[in-house]
């Protein structure tokens, strides 16, 4: 037996069948997997979303009946945040931070496994959770959103409780997931791969790890006791037996606010990759944008009520959460800060990697200023629960969170498949894609500022052009991601042939251990450990 | 080679190390549930539990009232779904002095035909008056039993106190009349 895994081991064969993927306990199979099982998440939520603009895009009721536009409003959130982000980064740190620290895997692999295989089961149960009431004695679909407040949680039908399982699965799966994550990078690092040696990428997801731990089972205890509310007579968040709904506010949000910060730190982390490498130059002031991340996280776990200033907490603990907020533009600041004196006096070049950086810095910022606005109680109390909120989160979420991965996948196709990716299709992507998410969320702003609530399937008619443009530029933000699944296969297939280090600066102020080998890189890498310097 | 079972068990160590973290996080959960309400009280941040603001009549008496000022007290109520009770308050609005004691009853008749226990949970608009409202004796603070048809006055004695900020001139009091049996309020909703 033991002379037959050796065999194995020294002869770098990869398994074969569908038992190399059941069965895995390689890092970066079990990364493509995730990617993938991503990538067709992005489809489903994308599909969903589409969905919602369709039947936005005029006034009146034409394709939806409002209990199914909730529900699918839940669905997108809920497939965006736990299927598309979280995994897609997960996959990335399980491809990349055993080869940036030097590690033959991660710490934890058949763990890695199971965390990987739970999220599919998830994904059924979401989908069954929408079915549900479509069966005798369903009930209602799930109409809450994803915030999934009580009471209204506690009314819904059967598909809540599928839901609440969904939430369970996932939960598990990103617990067993950072645990495994920041083992590695604990215990794993190559001899002379010091803390702050550590790539930037690698930092980051030591800290969303370190969220993901303290905030996940949080919310798995906050849905549990929504369960017992549904079914074991408990009145955790059931006023009329002497429970408070609000409860489950403080419960969901002390998860729901650094859960903003395990989608964001991730793509931050490619950032400190990308930036460097294409401005040819060393991260500006890595040391302080380490402890900058270190900060924001500190800060992100102590804000959370600040999603809730209107269900009337007194005014001394609505300004301290305020005050909290508004903190949380210094770390992001300086970050963005460390990146633009990056790119100063760089040699830059624009591939679509960097392009996409670029355009992170600049729309990112925007988000921070409308979460500035939002921070401060009495102009919340007038923006709360309109356009404006969606516009923000999504100008922070999709700039922050999934164009960053956007930028990973461009500036690490090239390792994963051996080849590179089509320039010219990358460029046309990047402005494709950009173009059309600020023609769809850039008008919410005003829509928002003029009183349009959010959750609702229908509108005032004086918001009919705001929407149309939105829609319109919806569609065509839907439609580019097609491009993005053609430019991904087209690489898989073939390609200019990727070299170990394909971008120029890759290896510049990092020890790059990653770029020191072959792409793609060997089954088992980095079997005997390297010595950094 | 060698170094292979100390890095397991390193790594042994730190994941069961993380798995703890987990489990105290979960823990640290559901100790919210009594926390909650204990912080709320402590500090004063609200009165968390729907039946908050309850004080003895000869503590306010004491401070001596304010005739010189009027404060207009709404009374509102809400029906949570699936109840079928009428309620009536005696009246709508009434104007009080800071510091006084009132009594005002509420006149609720339940029209279903089954045996119904219901809870009323106050609300106080501007929520800045909430801790200065307060309930000396309130059905709300009991659960209310009705047989099917039956009425009943229930009452309520209250003191706005002399702290309420002199820019509230009017102060509402909003009861939610709530059905405890879930399962008439699931029915309601699923309109079954």
């Amino acid at each position: 037996m033991s002379t037959e895994a050796i065999h194995d081991d020294h002869h770098d064969h990869a398994p074969s069948g569908i038992g190399r993927w059941l069965f895995s306990t390689n890092h970066k199979d079990i990364g493509t997997m995730y990617l993938i099982f991503s990538l067709a998440m992005l489809f489903l939520g994308g599909a969903s979303a589409m969905l919602l603009r369709a039947e936005l895009f005029t006034p009146g009721l034409q394709l939806l009946d409002p209990d199914t536009y909730n529900n699918l409003l839940t669905n997108h959130a809920l497939l965006m945040v736990f299927g598309v982000v979280m995994p897609a980064a997960a996959g990335m740190a399980n491809w990349m931070i055993p080869l940036m620290i030097g590690a033959p895997d991660m710490a934890l692999p058949r763990l890695n496994n199971l965390s990987f295989w739970l999220l599919p089961f998830a994904a059924i149960m979401l989908m069954i959770s929408m079915a549900a009431p479509y069966f005798p004695g369903g009930g209602t679909p799930i109409n809450t959103g994803w915030t999934l407040y009580p009471p209204l949680s506690i009314q819904v039908g059967m598909g809540m409780d599928f839901a609440i399982f969904t939430l369970h699965i996932l939960g598990i799966s990103s617990i067993l997931a950072a645990i495994n994550i920041v083992t590695t990078i604990v215990n794993m690092r190559a001899p002379g791969m010091t803390w702050f040696k550590l790539p930037l990428f690698v930092w980051a997801w030591m800290l969303t790890g370190l969220l993901l731990i303290m905030i996940m089972p949080v919310l798995a205890g906050g849905v549990t006791m929504l369960l017992f509310d549904r079914h074991f007579g408990t009145a955790f968040f059931d006023a009329a037996g002497g429970g408070d709904p609000v409860l489950f506010q403080h419960l969901f949000w002390f998860f729901g606010h650094p859960e903003v910060y395990v989608l964001l730190l991730p793509s931050i982390g490619v950032l400190g990759m990308v930036v460097p490498t294409f401005s040819r130059k060393p991260l500006f002031a890595y040391k302080p944008l380490v402890y900058s991340m270190m900060m924001l996280t500190a800060l992100g776990m102590v804000v959370w009520a600040h999603h809730q200033y209107t269900v009337g907490m007194s005014q001394a603990v609505t300004t301290y959460f305020m005050i909290g907020t508004i903190l949380i533009s210094i770390p992001v600041g300086y970050m963005l800060f460390s990146f633009i004196f990056t790119m100063w006096r760089g040699a830059m070049t624009f591939e679509t990697p960097m392009l996409f950086a670029v355009a992170i810095i600049l729309m990112f910022s925007f988000a921070g200023v409308t979460g500035v606005m939002l921070a401060v109680v009495p102009a919340d109390l007038q923006y709360h629960d309109t356009y404006f909120v969606v516009a923000h989160f999504h100008y922070a979420l999709i700039p922050g969170a999934l164009f960053g991965l956007y930028a990973g996948v461009f500036y690490w196709l090239p390792k994963w498949t051996g080849h590179m990716y089509d320039e010219r299709l990358g460029k046309i992507f990047f402005w494709w894609t950009t173009i059309s998410f600020n023609l769809t969320f850039f008008v919410q702003h005003f829509s928002g500022l003029a009183g349009m609530p959010r959750r609702i399937i229908d509108y005032s008619p004086v918001f009919a052009e705001f929407n149309m443009i939105s829609s319109i530029g919806a569609f065509a933000f839907g439609l580019s991601h097609l491009l993005f699944l053609w430019i991904i296969i087209k690489t898989i297939r073939g390609g200019d042939k990727a070299a170990d280090k394909p971008w120029d600066g890759a290896q510049v102020g990092t020890p790059g251990l990653e770029w020191t080998l072959p792409s793609p890189p060997p089954f088992h890498s980095f079997s005997t450990p390297p010595l950094v310097k | 080679m060698s170094e292979q079972p100390s890095t397991q068990q390193a790594n042994r160590r730190v994941g069961l190390g993380l798995a703890g973290m987990v489990l105290g996080f979960f823990a640290f959960g559901f100790a919210m549930v009594p926390l909650y309400g204990l912080i709320c009280d402590i500090t004063g941040i609200n009165s968390a539990g729907g039946t908050g603001g309850r004080v003895a009549e000869a503590e306010l008496l004491k401070l001596g009232v304010d005739h010189d000022r009027e404060v207009q007290v709404e009374f509102d109520y809400t029906l949570n779904a699936g109840l079928d009770w009428d309620i009536e308050p005696q009246t709508r609005s009434m104007d009080v002095h800071p510091g006084k004691s009132y009594d005002i009853v509420y006149t609720v008749r339940n029209n279903s035909d089954r045996e119904v226990i219901a809870q009323a949970i106050p609300g106080v608009t501007p929520w800045q008056a909430t801790e200065h409202f307060n309930k000396i004796a309130c059905f709300c603070f009991e659960q209310q039993t009705l047989a099917p048809g039956e009425s009943a006055d229930l009452k309520l004695r209250f003191i706005l106190d002399r702290g309420l900020p002199q820019k509230y001139n009017t102060v509402t009091l909003s009861y939610t009349f709530m059905d405890t049996n879930r399962e008439k309020l699931k029915q309601a909703v699923s309109g079954l």
